[in-house]
């Protein structure tokens, strides 16, 4: 009897059309068309919302390699945000405009955070390891206010923003999104890549059952890690964008609940799916601007939202639409 | 000399309240495996209780009563209609559903009292030093802060190792359904437990307002201390957060005071001023670190279950 | 025993009060097949943990073949080729049952650090997994998800991801757990093809399977050897039958003589 050599896999499908996939395809459409609705429409307010979603997305795609794929619940994200976005703004201060300097500053700088973190982190797991995360990220949230030379707790106007020696003119607003999206579009490409691969299989199994994974062998210490290391960097690189586009960076971004929007956003698109994060990001961002055009106190709703989408909902709002599946 | 006693004695002021909030958390991820970011809520919500009593009944010690029994209320309406629903559930589902908590009591807040903070003032005899050690003097308000934090431990202490409900509180957890087998009301409880970390959260609001601050996000600052705190003395047990408590309070204190001027001896003028502040913030997260480096299960691990 | 393959000696761990590893020595031949046996509480689980390196010994020493490996993490054993299956089954539900076994294998293929080829696809990989899952007949359900197995059937794939990494010694911690009369018979003919060809350490229960398969047997009772070596032999010792077999037929005398 004979066996086909590459059975269905059990998660990360990407060719079955379900609603799912329908709706991501949508989605992914619409991001791409914000710009050109813009254009037409002349109303720009879009493109900055947009701008913004599809860059903290990429943080959410970050946080969901190591937190979806790899059942590490790092709630200590948003300070790679923050260090990118430092790595940026400091970097200008001091007369060093290039982007070419800033950006490799920005990834590199985060994954040498990340890589210490991790390495402190890792040793522990489950709730401990949630709230080292959490520790470690308050720590560099108070040396950023700290730093009264880059504006401490006022935080640090960036007057220009990454200059590619006219590769690519980032202060066209039009170009920037592309810029991000085209970014986005490549890390959910690279993940999807990596997710399948020997790393990726390692992670994933380290996920299900770490346990069994030593058992068989795997020191499954460094593939988190090197995953810690990789989230931490996409993060930081985002954190690069994030500081182009506001042209600003104050230690507001490392703050703790911008870690709990990231984890948010990540439950909400559903664990460990490639879209999600993207999902996520959109309905967290959308949810949070509609409700507060609607109510001078919009996270009276957001926030019963968020306990009841942990009560009820397995799987995030992705797993709702295909249709309850625990995660 | 005297300066230094006196920021020990502040270090170990701020360690009483963390260990209040740390044993509060401990006690529930102990017993009810129970992440609950929304702590720091309940911290916040006895500090604004107090002010509103004290502005009410003009006494700070009747506010201070009434500030606590109102947060063991809050906590215990909160377990029953928010809580319940996580027991069991992954700790994920638990951090994000308490997270959603954080953010409806922030704005809970700012909608009953508005974003500006309050004051709790104090009769101004409790603010006059007492002369504690010869040429040492010190607030009495804040010896009291940590006379009356160690009789909450002393009570802590009895409560959990002397009574019956203590011994269920023990027993419930090692063993759950076993408690639960021999006909001991578990969600009650539950409910109890919950309700006293919400009572020493609370409390601990009240003592800080006077010295510290009544505003709004106050609970998640130092609630992430509280969670340092626990991670040092290890998860589960009362004992380490006790010992971990005091040693975080202390030298997160003393690192702030001192640190800067140890930098200046050692760093250039403006190196120094630059990472000062930021150095000796730092002081606890490097205790941290080193904890999880030599001894990563805590100072006292409670036992493994 | 000059050439053991696996040698344990004074191996001891305390927890508490209770010495649940009592300076256990134990021998294990090439390729015999050594069934450990004793009533529950023994200790069988901590003997299983400091073997496999989930538990760190606090006295003693062990050798496999001649490597000291008393302070080595548990993967680094099994990279030298020690592989254990679990008593509770332990196996990566949400993939399929070629996944998991094709798991094993990777990890004992050179490192991980490959982010980009698709791993599902690599017949270094899949074929051997394969011929693992042929070989405790549970190749035609490659494609099933874990979950969707019978208990049965994850026992064997147990077994299975055990044996995919081609190990010196498998330390199989009771394979028969939880399994009727037929499963149980299948097991141990599976474990009967694999005499010979690998060394087995074997704790188990189910003393009908532990007689059929086992070249020697070792009594664990309190933490401690009591005694070690043939079946036979151990059958009619009377320390082992007073400890042991003797509680359960209530009585020495008649079971020698029935």
């Amino acid at each position: 009897m004979s066996v086909s050599l590459d059975p269905p896999l059990a998660t990360v499908r990407q060719s079955a059309v379900t609603a799912r996939t329908v709706f991501t395809a949508g989605l992914v459409v619409v991001l791409a068309l914000v710009p050109v609705y813009a254009l037409a429409t002349g109303e720009t307010f879009g493109v900055a919302l947009f701008t913004r979603t599809v860059i903290l997305a990429i943080g959410a795609v970050s946080l969901n390699l190591i937190m979806g794929y790899g059942g590490m619940v790092s709630f200590g994200h948003a300070a790679y945000l923050g260090i990118g976005g430092y790595a940026v703004g400091i970097l200008a201060k001091e007369g060093i405009g290039s982007g070419f300097v800033q950006w490799p500053a920005a990834v590199a700088a985060s994954a040498l955070y990340a890589l210490v973190v991790g390495a402190l982190s890792l040793r522990t797991r489950g709730v401990y390891f949630i709230m080292i995360t959490l520790a470690f990220a308050q720590m560099i949230y108070y040396v950023a206010i700290g730093l009264d030379r880059y504006g401490g707790d006022d935080g640090l106007t960036i007057y220009k923003r990454s200059d590619f020696a006219g590769l690519i003119d980032l202060n066209n607003k039009i170009v920037f999104y592309y810029l991000c999206f085209a970014i986005l579009l490549a890390s959910i490409f690279v993940i999807a890549r990596q997710v399948n691969s020997r790393f990726g299989l390692a992670l994933r199994g380290t996920r299900s059952n770490e346990r069994r994974m030593r058992a068989i062998g795997f020191p499954t210490f460094r593939y988190k890690l090197v995953a810690f290391v990789i989230s931490g960097a996409l993060c930081g690189l985002a954190g690069a964008l994030l500081a182009n586009h506001t042209s600003f960076i104050s230690p507001a971004i490392m703050h703790w609940t911008r870690s709990g929007d990231l984890i948010v956003m990540v439950v909400l698109g559903g664990l460990g799916s490639l879209f999600g994060p993207v999902i996520g990001a959109v309905i967290f961002l959308l949810l949070q601007e509609g409700l507060s055009r609607v109510t001078e106190y919009p996270d009276l709703i957001l926030g019963p939202i968020l306990l009841l989408v942990a009560i009820y909902v397995h799987g995030g709002i992705g797993g709702l639409l295909e249709g309850r599946r625990r995660g | 000399m005297l300066y230094f006693l006196e920021q020990c004695l502040n270090g170990i002021q701020l360690g009483m309240l963390l260990f209040l909030l740390a044993a509060g958390l401990t006690l529930v991820f102990g017993i009810m495996d129970l992440v609950n970011l929304a702590h720091g809520s309940l911290y916040m919500l006895g500090a604004y209780f107090a002010a509103t009593f004290a502005t009410l009944t003009g006494s700070f010690t009747l506010a201070l009563i009434l500030a606590v029994a109102a947060s063991l209320i809050a906590g215990m309406v909160l377990e029953v209609i928010a809580i319940r629903p996580l027991y069991g559930r992954d700790h994920l589902d638990q951090v994000l559903g308490t997270f959603g908590l954080i953010l409806l009591f922030n704005e809970l807040v700012r909608l009953v009292w508005g974003p500006e903070g309050r004051t709790l003032s104090l009769p101004p005899q409790m603010l006059t030093a007492v002369q504690i050690l010869p040429g040492v003097h010190y607030p009495i308000y804040r010896l009291m802060i940590i006379l009356a934090t160690l009789a909450v431990a002393g009570f802590l202490y009895a409560l959990v190792m002397r009574t019956r409900l203590g011994m269920l509180v023990r027993a419930g957890a090692s063993n759950r359904e076993m408690v639960g087998a021999l006909g001991i009301n578990i969600k009650l409880l539950y409910t109890l437990v919950f309700g006293l970390g919400a009572a020493l959260a609370g409390f601990a609001g009240v003592m800080q307002a006077p010295i510290l601050t009544v505003q709004i996000g106050m609970g998640e600052n130092i609630l992430i201390l509280a969670f340092v705190v626990i991670i040092i003395g290890g998860i589960g047990s009362i004992r380490g957060a006790f010992v971990a408590a005091i040693i975080v309070g202390l030298i997160d204190t003393i690192g702030r005071s001192f640190l800067p001027d140890v930098l200046h001896l050692v760093l250039s003028n403006n190196a120094a001023q630059t990472l000062g502040p930021s150095l000796s913030s730092m002081s606890i997260y490097m205790l941290m670190a080193a904890i999880l480096v030599f001894r990563p299960e805590g100072l006292f691990p409670a036992a493994s279950r | 025993m000059a050439d053991a393959l696996l040698q344990t000696e004074r191996l001891t761990r305390r927890f508490g009060g209770v010495t649940a590893a009592d300076a256990v020595a134990l021998t294990v031949a090439p390729k015999e097949v050594h069934a450990i046996i004793g009533p529950n509480g023994a200790g069988k689980t901590t003997l299983i943990g400091l073997l496999s390196g989930e538990i760190v010994p606090q006295e003693g020493s062990i050798r496999f073949d001649d490597t000291e490996i008393a302070d080595l993490p548990v993967h680094r054993r099994s990279q030298l080729g020690l592989a254990r299956s679990f008593q509770i089954t332990s196996l990566f539900r949400d993939f399929t049952v070629l996944d998991n076994v094709a798991l094993a294998v990777q990890a004992h293929r050179g490192h991980s650090f490959r982010f980009w080829r698709d791993a599902r696809h690599e017949q270094a990989l899949r074929a051997p997994a394969l011929s693992a899952l042929e070989r405790v007949g549970l190749h035609d359900r490659a494609a099933t998800r874990v979950d969707r197995l019978s208990h049965g059937e994850q026992r064997q794939l147990e077994i299975a991801m055990a044996l995919a990494s081609g190990p010196r010694l498998l330390l199989l911690d009771e394979p028969m757990a939880g399994m009727g009369p037929d499963e149980s018979a299948r097991m141990v003919h599976l474990l009967r093809t694999l005499k010979g060809s690998v060394t087995i350490l074997l704790i188990e229960h189910d003393m009908e399977a532990v007689f059929a398969l086992a070249d020697r047997l070792s009594v664990l009772v309190y933490g401690r050897i009591i005694a070690s070596g043939a079946p036979e032999a151990i059958r009619s010792d009377p320390a082992v039958r007073q400890a042991y077999l003797g509680e359960k037929d209530g009585g020495a005398r008649g079971r020698q003589d029935g």
